[in-house]
């Protein structure tokens, strides 16, 4: 093998990897929040009034979670356009992202509320709580406590198949490697050092969510999320 | 120039087009979990620096985009003097994410079979070869099955990811179809009911054994 490496030609594209790490952030931080939220209300309302509302959210996290997220995101850059509803490719990723992450976090959620004890219940309509305070410090808080690692495993992983969106011309990290790699030829220099980038924002990401489960729920849960690695759900 | 529309033809190819789905599934999983098994075992070794290397490589899998391991094997199985088709990178890639993933699954299943089967083992005289093959695997793998078959849903659907360096699977073909019928809402929606078809019957397939799992265990 005669490849002599030559990094030296990322230091010219430093703004396009700079832009695209920027709007990988972006999108990601944006659609774990609206993903996060989504999943709460979901599976809160799934478990409130069942019956066909259940039915609805259970279809919903099955549809999404059987289907590959590039699918996803096919249908909603090419195919809303054909409904009447025309959408960018930065917010068409942004849309694609939060419906196939509200479907996960509802299903992680979903397994830490139905994991709530029955007594604990009971514990609270006994000290008098009304039926919101029951649901707001007995069932939500201490179930997303106890699923919180699982669930920003899920973000971790979101973040990694942004890169995804590339294939919708969205132009995050991975679109500005294949930008530099067209414009320089030098494929094997960029692709690594973007997926060390790629690996420094998925250990930074989960720093940070550990810090937030910190302020959230304390050390004990913290701990748990530095150390869990992505969880493969079933 | 008439377009075509979104007929049976179509569709027809579609489902054709499922099998390399399938084939880079196939491949995914036997090479992935080949290699898997041994990062799984050199995980829970006795040597510290090999469990330290197993930990880094799980680790730098699971923290990189299956994209990336994608773009690498494509562009460096041709820099290596390799002229494959995209079959051999997607394959390649395909791999080594799943090795990642379920040396990771192995290794929690093979630490999930209880320490005293190990000390009975060792009292029997067994050799660490003998421990693993007649008491710790048989029940690793008992344990290890539905999240096995969860897992084998995930690569189904990352195989998607193949189509963009152009290996014409599922969803490439969706791709092709798309451009020739400009009807993407009907195209890309047979295309995910097709993925759902092999998806959910995996899905419920995991459940129902993690189900019986746990009944056996409780008895």
């Amino acid at each position: 093998m005669t490849y002599t490496f030559q990094f030296g030609v990322l230091a010219q594209y430093q703004d396009q990897i700079l832009h695209g790490i920027w709007l990988t952030i972006r999108i990601s931080v944006l659609s774990i929040i609206l993903g996060c939220a989504a999943g709460i209300l979901l599976a809160s309302v799934r478990s409130i009034w069942g019956g066909a509302v259940r039915l609805l959210v259970d279809a919903y996290v099955e549809i999404i979670r059987n289907t590959p997220f590039l699918v996803q995101l096919f249908i909603v850059y090419f195919g809303l356009p054909g409904l009447g509803m025309r959408v960018g490719a930065d917010t068409a990723a942004l849309i694609g992202m939060t419906i196939n992450l509200a479907a996960y976090s509802t299903e992680i959620i979903r397994a830490g509320i139905e994991a709530v004890h029955k007594s604990q219940i009971e514990a609270g309509e006994a000290l008098g709580f009304t039926r919101f305070q029951i649901y707001r410090h007995v069932i939500i808080v201490p179930a997303i406590a106890k699923v919180y690692p699982a669930l920003c495993s899920q973000f971790v992983l979101m973040m990694l198949a942004s890169s995804i969106c590339s294939a919708i011309s969205t132009q995050e990290l991975a679109a500005s490697a294949a930008f530099i790699e067209s414009q320089t030829y030098r494929s094997f220099e960029i692709y690594i050092a973007v997926t060390l980038i790629y690996l420094a924002l998925a250990l930074a990401l989960r720093a940070a969510l550990a810090l937030v489960g910190m302020w959230l729920f304390g050390r004990r849960v913290a701990r748990r999320t530095m150390a869990a690695l992505p969880e493969v759900q079933a | 120039m008439t377009l075509k529309t979104f007929g049976l033809d179509q569709f027809g190819f579609l489902v054709f087009s499922l099998q390399w789905t399938i084939l880079l599934t196939v491949i995914a999983l036997v090479g992935g979990g080949l290699l898997g098994f041994a990062v799984a075992l050199a995980r829970t070794a006795h040597l510290k620096p090999v469990r330290i290397a197993a930990a880094t490589y799980i680790q730098v899998i699971q923290g990189i985009p299956v994209l990336m391991i994608l773009f690498l094997s494509y562009y460096g199985l041709s820099l290596a003097g390799f002229e494959l088709p995209p079959l051999c990178a997607a394959g390649a890639s395909m791999t080594i994410y799943a090795s990642g993933y379920l040396a990771e699954i192995w290794r929690g299943c093979i630490q999930a079979v209880p320490k005293q089967q190990w000390e009975a083992s060792e009292s029997l005289a067994m050799t660490r070869l003998q421990q693993y093959r007649y008491v710790i695997l048989p029940q690793a793998m008992r344990i290890s099955l539905p999240p096995t078959v969860g897992f084998a849903v995930q690569v189904v659907k990352n195989t998607s990811i193949t189509s963009i360096i152009g290996f014409v699977e599922l969803a490439r073909a969706g791709q092709l179809i798309n451009n020739a019928t400009f009807q993407p809402f009907r195209v890309f929606l047979a295309v995910a009911v097709l993925y759902f078809v092999v998806c959910y019957p995996l899905s419920q397939l995991s459940r129902l054994l993690e189900r019986r799992l746990h009944a056996g265990s409780s008895r």
